[in-house]
């Protein structure tokens, strides 16, 4: 496999007294689809947070394409191609879907001296990106508010990828959707794949994370067992990695496999 | 772009009603504003139009009247889409005007010297007032309260402390021909409005010293302002990028942080933008008054907050628009003086303005929800 193109190395994260993540280490590779599994409160998000500049690191190092990097902004890392897709979205549902697609990254046209908002293209290179995503907008204007979740993901999912996202970071993207909606953002995470983005994927659904997953990392309570590949582990060792060993076994039988 | 596959031809979808064109070009924020403002002039049209509320002078009166409640209300407008509240506006009024008075007349100094000071003094309030709500996390409503009481007591006490009156006046004639003073309190297009006057298209005086000039010579230099501010307003919040950046700081400042939008700097910047506004009210008022009193501009805050709502922003940020709230200054100023023109019981005013506000948010809301999908 080629060399990753972001290692994260023994990442610790300290909220005051509480120890978040205790010493994680990941690589991802190009075109893979990172899964990361964790039940509630395992260090996902705080984990890719520290990825994506949003916190920083009590200690570790991160590499990305092989040089350390020391993000201190969001803004950081989304300029050097680590786009993330929150758990809560980060879309602003008064707002348009285009304003929404260009938030942060707005196309000019110059006026003479004057910078405007060159909203013509913004509206056009939207609907063109959505509908490339299967979406058909009623108009570029349309809010995000009207939006349906899995909608809304994919407009969140489209914009890292049309800004060059060559990591594209995913928190829980299916866990309040519907089954037709999750199959269609599985559908796009494995297309955007395709396209070569590195793709991490966290979730706590095992099933959707083998629907798509390359390789899979299992946090539990601020640490990780390490990871494992595509076929060299199950969905019943995952389901059980995170639930920390035993417990879950013994559940199963009352609860017929269907966890 | 990273995908070169041709778009696949956007298929009409099935659970999508066509909309008319009308009703895309109706259903917007200012839509409540719009309907606001025919809905008044209609009523003074039919109840007061002989009061001489629709002569020259009459116009001219509640257009200063409103054009002073757009001045403060574009400010309010942009601050409040960011997130923000400035509940201390009305003080700064008052302050605003006090130093001017007191570099310009108590201390001597030119009074384009004095304008400027008081200027950056006060744009440096408005940036401080920012960055005590960025650095603590608290809302701005309290933060900008206690600047309302500090900035108010200032303003009463200086004027007291120095020339032992609350009022200081004397500026008409610091100002004379000053050329930054005939910014605020001059007035332009005089050549026009006398021509007219001569063509009979409005009345001119027919004795005395003023024989033969129209009654209304000039368009004020307030509502040059008023104009010019609401034009900035509103092409920087809906066509540049910093507008899509406040639009974002308030819809959801974190959301908004998440994709490299420099929230601090929209909302300080905002905070200094309103701290401005009151300032060239103030400065207004001082040259057309003569004098600075230290009770003017009370209660301000609220009659900006008031038009900005009825223009149909959103209270808690996000969402509005400047040309809305220019039509609720229009129309927070027509009623007030119509009211005055119509011989209603001053009183009653307090009484339309609570009705009126209160129709104008529900009918907001509304519209909104239509917009936006909001539940
Ligand atoms: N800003 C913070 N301050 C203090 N503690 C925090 C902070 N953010 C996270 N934590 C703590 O860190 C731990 C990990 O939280 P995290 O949000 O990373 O979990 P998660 O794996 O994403 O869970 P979920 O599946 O519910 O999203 C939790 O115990 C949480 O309380
Ligand atoms: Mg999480």
């Amino acid at each position: 496999m080629s060399s990753p193109i972001l290692q994260m190395k023994d990442i610790e994260k300290h909220f005051g007294p509480v120890i978040a993540l205790a010493g994680v280490s990941v690589d991802v590779h190009q075109g893979e689809c990172h899964c990361l599994l964790g039940d509630n409160g395992a260090g996902k998000s705080t984990f890719i947070k520290t990825m994506s500049g949003v916190h920083k690191a009590t200690k570790g190092e991160i590499l990305f394409e092989g040089k350390p990097m020391n993000f201190q902004r969001p803004r950081d890392a989304i300029s050097a191609g680590i786009a993330t897709v929150y758990q809560d979205l980060a879309m602003i549902p008064l707002m348009s879907v285009s304003r929404n697609f260009f938030m942060g990254n707005e196309p000019i046209r110059n006026i003479g001296p004057l910078k405007f908002f060159d909203h013509k293209r913004a509206n056009e290179i939207t609907m063109s990106e959505m509908s490339k995503m299967g979406i058909n907008l009623r108009g570029p204007d349309q809010a995000v508010g009207t939006l349906s979740g899995g909608e809304r993901q994919t407009v969140a999912i489209a914009r890292a990828v049309y800004f060059g996202a060559k990591v594209l970071i995913l928190d829980e993207p299916t866990s309040a959707l519907g089954v037709r909606q999750t199959s269609n953002v599985l559908a796009t995470i494995n297309m955007v794949r395709k396209l070569g983005v590195a793709v991490v994927f966290i979730t706590h659904n095992v099933r959707h994370a083998m629907a798509v997953g390359d390789r899979f990392t299992v946090l539990n309570r601020g640490k990780t067992f390490g990871t494992a590949s595509r076929g060299d582990v199950s969905p019943e060792e995952l389901q059980d990695m995170m639930a920390g060993g035993q417990e879950l076994a013994t559940l199963e039988g009352s609860l017929g496999g269907t966890v | 772009m990273v995908t070169s596959n041709p778009s696949p031809a956007p298929v009409a979808d099935e659970r999508i009603k066509e909309r008319s064109s009308l009703r895309k070009a109706l259903v917007r924020p200012e839509l409540g504003g719009m309907c606001g403002t025919v809905l008044v002039f209609t009523f003074f049209l039919l109840t007061a139009f002989d009061s001489g509320m629709f002569t020259s002078q009459g116009v001219l009166n509640w257009t200063l009247v409103s054009a002073q409640f757009a001045i403060i209300a574009v400010g309010a407008c942009l601050l409040m889409i960011s997130g923000e509240f400035d509940l201390s506006m009305g003080s700064m009024i008052g302050f605003a005007g006090m130093m001017i008075a007191i570099f310009g007349v108590t201390l001597g100094w030119p009074i384009w010297f004095a304008i400027i000071v008081t200027f950056i003094l006060c744009i440096g309030i408005g940036a401080l007032n920012g960055y005590i709500v960025i650095k603590t996390g608290l809302p701005s409503f309290i933060v900008t309260l206690a600047l309302l009481f500090i900035l108010r007591g200032f303003t009463i006490f200086l004027p007291q402390t120095l020339e032992r009156k609350t009022i200081i006046g004397g500026i008409r004639d610091v100002a004379e021909g000053d050329w930054l003073a005939s910014l605020f309190g001059g007035k332009v297009l005089t050549g026009v409005f006398q021509w007219l006057g001569d063509a009979g298209v409005i009345s001119t005086f027919e004795r005395g010293v003023k024989a033969g000039q129209p009654v209304v010579d000039g368009v004020p230099m307030l509502v040059v302002w008023a104009i010019g501010l609401i034009i900035f307003g509103h092409i920087l919040l809906t066509k540049t990028r910093f507008g899509n950046w406040i639009f974002a700081a308030g819809g959801d400042a974190q959301a908004a942080r998440y994709v490299g939008v420099p929230v601090s700097r929209v909302k300080i910047l905002m905070f200094m933008f309103t701290a401005f506004c009151a300032t060239v009210f103030a400065t207004c008022q001082v040259m057309e008054f003569g004098s600075a009193g230290a009770d003017r501009g009370v209660l301000k805050e609220f009659e900006a907050i008031i038009s900005v709502v009825i223009g149909g922003a959103l209270l808690t940020g996000g969402y509005g628009s400047v040309l809305g709230a220019a039509l609720g200054a229009l129309i927070f100023g027509v009623v007030q003086q119509g009211l005055f023109f119509a011989g209603v019981e001053s009183s009653l005013f307090r009484v339309f303005l609570g009705i009126i506000l209160l129709l104008a948010v529900v009918l907001n809301t509304y519209i909104r929800r239509m917009i936006t999908g909001e539940r």
